[in-house]
């Protein structure tokens, strides 16, 4: 579903991301790691062409469309319908004076789809939802909640590839646990690709398939989650392993 | 998000301007329902001239006395205040209508749009805006829609000014990168997203300027290039009476009272509104932040 070759990111001449390969099936879950700064926010951005006012070279696929060289149209067609987007901070990321229930409905039509309101109810029963959270604001919902909707979001577009940038590190432990419970469980229920970006090491090593550790824009070491967690090749990777509580 | 109740020493100096803010408020709907109800309030009819009754001192009939002509001053400030708050709502509305769409295009979209947009906008202020309104109400027939128009020409760049720099830090909110994220398209996320949570501090300044329209259409008036008469106007009533206030005070005082009364409840609603809506979220207080460099350049007219 996501297909990255030789990707450079480039602001003002400086490379703040390099990628040589990247990727994710369908029902596969790919973690790119690193600390902050390292360019995983910058690669997810890229992936979906939304890397405003960089230089981007190399080839990116993403649900078969060819992300650098689509025309603005094809690429609004394929953010959130089919590649979503899952934010760090859930609240922050839904507009305050918008009813979520509104929000999705705008996000179904925006998209051509005329099936409002059985899709939200499915979503929402995906990530184990009350629907009657549509009715609130984004400012009365819990952050679990939000992220959770942000979710549902991308299960009523029919997304295929979950893009999410540290999506829990803005909640507390046990929501933490809840997030990645729905998260692990749609990706085996909706063949979901998920590419997760995350510092959060331990969270990587319960879900990820496959890690790429970035730092300072470069891919430092990449393989299977196993493997690379329970023997970094590169100092960095021990680094952050040893890191970890 | 909860909100504890807060100590004592935090909430009083917000209790203070609420107390105000109610109090302005309260003054600003017994103006515009003296203004709406002014036919049926107003005890002699708009343009009763009465010769023999000329320059009457507040009495039992006449509770503001009358004017040089014999008209009773009550009545003409209750229709004046029709056409300040005409005035003062049209202004208003045409400036917030150009100056806010301005604002959160050149906010949202940056780059040479956003420069074209704010240079058109400098230009406009580079004019002190009573000499613009001077000129143009020179230029064009003397009367309410010139005054009307005067004034919106030199207002609407503040507003510019104001919802460009809010739109601006709107459109680094990370829910507007989830808009984009979603693809939607730039038109929409500005009327979807960044103008509705733009208008919080253009509000304020709204409530903030509306005492200042009616002081500069009342100083127009007064210079002769507003309202006419038979207008009933409140800076014209002031203008006419002028010669007359060491003799006969109430022609000039009260319609001079009915400005100042006026011009002081909306600023004192608009600076409740303004520390009010800066409590509740801090978001709103970022965007104030953002806001307070564009209102505090602001000369007075």
């Amino acid at each position: 579903m996501i297909e990255v070759r030789d990707l450079k990111v480039r602001y003002a001449g400086r490379t703040v991301a390099d990628v040589p390969e990247l990727d994710v099936g369908a029902g596969e879950c790919v973690a790119i790691v690193g600390e902050s700064g390292s360019g995983k926010s910058t690669t997810l951005l890229a992936l979906l062409g939304l890397t405003e006012g960089a230089e981007v070279s190399g080839r990116v696929r993403v649900c078969g469309v060819d992300v650098l060289e689509a025309p603005p149209r094809e690429l609004r067609r394929i953010r959130g319908a089919r590649a979503a987007l899952v934010l760090q901070s859930p609240q922050a990321a839904l507009s305050p004076a918008t009813r979520l229930g509104v929000l999705m409905r705008r996000a179904l039509r925006l998209h051509g789809r005329d099936d409002g309101e059985p899709a939200m109810a499915l979503a929402m029963e995906a990530v184990l939802l009350d629907p009657a959270i549509l009715r609130r604001y984004p400012h009365e919902v819990s952050g679990g909640q939000a992220q959770r909707f942000a979710i549902a979001l991308a299960i009523a577009l029919g997304a295929e590839v979950i893009l999410a940038d540290e999506p829990t590190s803005a909640l507390d432990v046990t929501v933490q646990a809840e997030v990645v419970g729905v998260l692990r469980r749609l990706r085996v229920e909706r063949d979901l690709a998920l590419l997760l970006v995350s510092h959060d090491l331990a969270l990587v090593s319960t879900i990820a398939d496959r890690v790429l550790v970035m730092k300072d824009g470069a891919v430092v070491e990449s393989g299977p989650a196993a493997r690379v967690l329970a023997e970094p090749a590169h100092p960095y990777t021990r680094e952050l392993l040893e890191a970890l509580p | 998000m909860t909100h504890h109740a807060p100590p004592l020493r935090r909430s009083l100096p917000r209790l203070l301007p609420d107390r105000f803010a109610a109090f302005g408020a309260v003054l600003i709907v017994l103006v515009v329902l003296a203004a709406v109800l002014a036919p049926w309030l107003a005890p002699y009819p708009l343009d009763e001239v009465r010769p023999l009754e000329r320059l009457r001192p507040p009495s039992a009939e006449h509770w503001f006395g009358t004017d040089q002509v014999g008209r009773d001053v009550l009545t003409r400030i209750l229709y004046g205040g029709r056409t300040s708050l005409f005035i003062a709502a049209s202004v208003l509305a045409v400036s917030a209508l150009a100056g806010v769409t301005l604002g959160v295009v050149a906010g949202y979209a940056g780059g040479w749009l956003r420069d074209v947009i704010m240079r058109v906008t400098d230009i406009f202020l580079a004019f002190p805006a009573l000499l613009l309104s001077l000129a143009l109400a020179v230029v064009l027939q003397p009367g309410v829609n010139t005054v009307i128009l005067a004034i919106a020409v030199t207002w609407w760049p503040w507003y510019t000014r104001l919802s460009a720099s809010v739109a601006a830090s709107i459109a680094t909110r990370p829910y507007v990168d989830a808009a984009r994220c979603l693809g939607v398209p730039a038109p929409l996320i500005i009327l979807r997203h960044v103008l509705p949570n733009s208008l919080t501090p253009v509000l304020v300044q709204l409530s903030l300027d509306a005492g200042g329209v009616i002081l500069t259409a009342a100083a127009l008036s007064y210079l002769g290039l507003g309202a006419q008469e038979p207008t009933a106007e409140w800076g014209l009533m002031v203008q006419q009476g002028q010669t007359l206030f060491t003799t006969n005070w109430w022609v000039v005082t009260f319609p001079g009272l009915a400005i100042l009364l006026t011009a002081f409840a909306f600023n004192v609603l608009g600076e409740g509104l303004r520390g009010a809506l800066d409590i509740r979220s801090g978001g709103a207080r970022q965007e104030r932040a953002t806001q307070e460099p564009a209102s505090a350049e602001r000369p007075r007219p």
